[in-house]
């Protein structure tokens, strides 16, 4: 079994956060769950657990963010997008202090706790805060680089895991860069842009769609912001359409960057958005929840090949 | 603990009674402000930043600087004062107060301001701001304090008495929050839009040390501070004020917390404040 991804969160605090003594992470009574815990095992000091006190948290955070260190803002997502806010907008946003916010279970990946505990719009709230940069992480390696780029670049940012194990997307030769989505299929006739978990689904779709003469490119989005809006124009020149698809809300997300992009660079081409479609979900397994809300691959080739008109 | 002489604190007194006319000149002309709070928090402000707290205008972000955070954001018109005086900026710029292109914003802003620690105005966070402050001093062994003025009002706000655990838990003695006593809020007394009952007693049981004073008195004050800071555990200082305090219509009023001062009212307002400088 592949190690989950907050588990490779967890380890790679540890691997920079031994010897750099800026970085301090923070918990709100669920870092077995984040696996913010694997930090605070190694490196007591620097680990501060505030309960079940999200706000507080985040205003500590804004607060040793001010005092030069590079803090691990740590909960569930859901609870960063409402408890957190106001520490996010007044200190990270407003300020541009150096806060990471890391949303553990992002999107159903929370599935049996139900929908008091997804996170299906934080990266539609994030995203609207001047200053602040927004990822998803899309699989283990990405994860570690996700972690490594918060500390090396100084400003505010939402960072999304997920609870489980991703399938890998890359190999150890794999580069990312802060406003650079990764094409990881080339094709001609369509554009699926994913992020997160929506990535591999995305390129089994692509393979489903090849069998039937359709040539889908993909695109990794896991920089929400700043978005790369080039090559989000150079798919929309390439091919005919432009598919979206996200574990959130269809308003305001990546979809919803992405059309901004689309609109204002004046492309012309339709687009497919997939997510949840102003609805929240229920509980269930991750899958049970992707079929009942149309988040798998089978989805996907159905809703790019209506989009294509076929 | 150290002391203040009496020439000085004549001095104080003298400086606070200027400070007053400067911010009700200011608010009446722009016709914009919070004049309330700004008057009740005045000697606190003054004491800290011209007596007490380690600042360094000249280099404002000097590390071995005392961190000083007004979180009751409202009352932004004396903390500029406070700041013009102890030398930030120019007193002249007081007069770009809430106006388009200003460094004075609205509320406190730590980006534009020299001498400004944290952006405040949203209520409830700023105890929890000097909390990581202090936690981030403590880690980098940095003897500097760090000060929290703060509202009664605010008190409502859940977040604070988090933070108050927080102190408690980490044992956080480099850190004094100041509570401006006034009593009102802006829709009313507090102990009728949200009784706090006894607050003291409130913060013993969350693991405080409390002391009591006149936060209009500058010797009062000032011992008060100087305990806090030589407790070497949690401390908070309810510092017993009046709303509005110099000017009689204004005192103890919430209509005053934010409202504009009209031409007949700064007549009589003016009147008072300048017989008090000169008495």
């Amino acid at each position: 079994m592949a190690k989950t991804i907050r588990d490779i969160y967890g380890e790679t605090l540890v691997k920079y956060g031994t010897t750099d003594e800026r970085i301090v992470v923070l918990d709100a009574d669920v870092s077995n769950s984040t696996k913010s815990a694997i930090f605070a095992k190694a490196v007591p000091e620097r680990f501060f657990n505030l309960g079940i006190a999200e706000a507080n948290m985040a205003g500590i955070g804004a607060g040793l963010a001010a005092g030069g260190k590079i803090p691990f803002i740590n909960t569930f997502a859901v609870f960063l997008t409402s408890l957190g806010l106001l520490a996010a907008r007044t200190y990270g946003s407003y300020s541009n202090w150096n806060m990471k916010y890391v949303g553990a279970y992002g999107g159903l990946s929370n599935g049996f706790d139900g929908p008091t505990h997804h996170s299906i719009e934080d990266l539609a709230v994030f995203r609207t805060l001047p200053n602040f940069q927004v990822f998803v992480a899309s699989d283990a390696r990405q994860t570690a680089w996700l972690v490594k780029n918060a500390i090396d670049h100084h400003g505010p940012m939402y960072i999304r895991l997920t609870r489980n194990a991703i399938p890998d997307i890359y190999d150890d030769n794999a580069t990312f860069k802060t406003g650079k989505g990764n094409i990881v299929r080339q094709g001609d006739d369509v554009t699926i842009i994913a992020c997160g978990l929506m990535v591999k689904p995305a390129l089994d779709a692509a393979e489903t769609l090849a069998t039937q003469g359709v040539s889908a490119q993909v695109v990794d989005m896991f920089c929400i912001k700043p978005l790369d809006k080039e090559l989000i124009l150079d798919c929309a020149k390439k091919t005919k359409l432009v598919v979206t698809v996200e574990e959130h809300s269809i308003i305001g997300g990546l979809g919803g960057a992405v059309a901004e992009v689309m609109a204002t660079g004046g492309s012309g081409v339709p687009q497919v958005f997939i997510g949840l479609n102003d609805t929240h979900a229920e509980t269930g397994t991750l899958n049970a929840l992707f079929e009942k809300y149309g988040l798998t691959a089978d989805d996907i080739v159905a809703k790019t090949l209506k989009g294509l008109g076929k | 603990m150290s002391t203040i002489s009496q020439k000085r604190i004549d001095e104080l007194v003298e400086i606070c009674a200027q400070m007053r006319i400067d911010l009700i000149k200011q608010l009446h002309k722009i016709q914009t402000g919070h004049p309330g709070g700004s008057l009740s928090v005045c000697e606190i402000l003054a004491l800290l930043y011209l007596e007490i707290a380690k600042v360094d205008p000249k280099n404002p972000k000097l590390p071995e600087r005392d961190r000083i955070l007004l979180t009751k954001g409202h009352a932004a018109p004396m903390l500029y004062l406070a700041l013009a005086r102890a030398g930030f900026f120019p007193q002249e710029e007081f007069s770009t107060l809430r106006q388009i292109n200003s460094r004075l914003q609205g509320h406190p802003d730590a980006k534009t301001t020299p001498g400004v620690e944290a952006p405040s105005g949203p209520m409830g966070l700023g105890l929890s701001a000097a909390v990581g402050m202090a936690l981030a001093l403590k880690l980098d062994k940095n003897p500097a304090r760090v000060y929290a003025v703060m509202g009664d009002g605010e008190l409502n706000e859940g977040t604070v008495w988090e933070a108050c655990m927080s102190i408690a838990k980490f044992g956080i003695d480099n850190l004094t929050p100041i509570v401006d006593f006034n009593g009102v809020q802006l829709d009313g007394l507090t102990n009728e839009i949200m009784p706090m009952l006894d607050l003291g007693a409130k913060f013993s049981a969350f693991g405080f040390e409390v002391i009591n004073c006149d936060g209009h008195n500058i010797a009062d004050l000032y011992k008060a501070i100087s305990t806090a800071n030589s407790f070497g555990k949690p401390s908070v200082i309810l510092a017993k004020t009046i709303k509005g305090k110099g000017v009689s219509f204004m005192e103890g009023k919430n209509a005053w917390h934010g409202a504009p001062i009209d031409d007949a009212n700064f007549a009589i307002a003016m009147k008072e404040l300048e017989g008090n400088a000169n008495g």
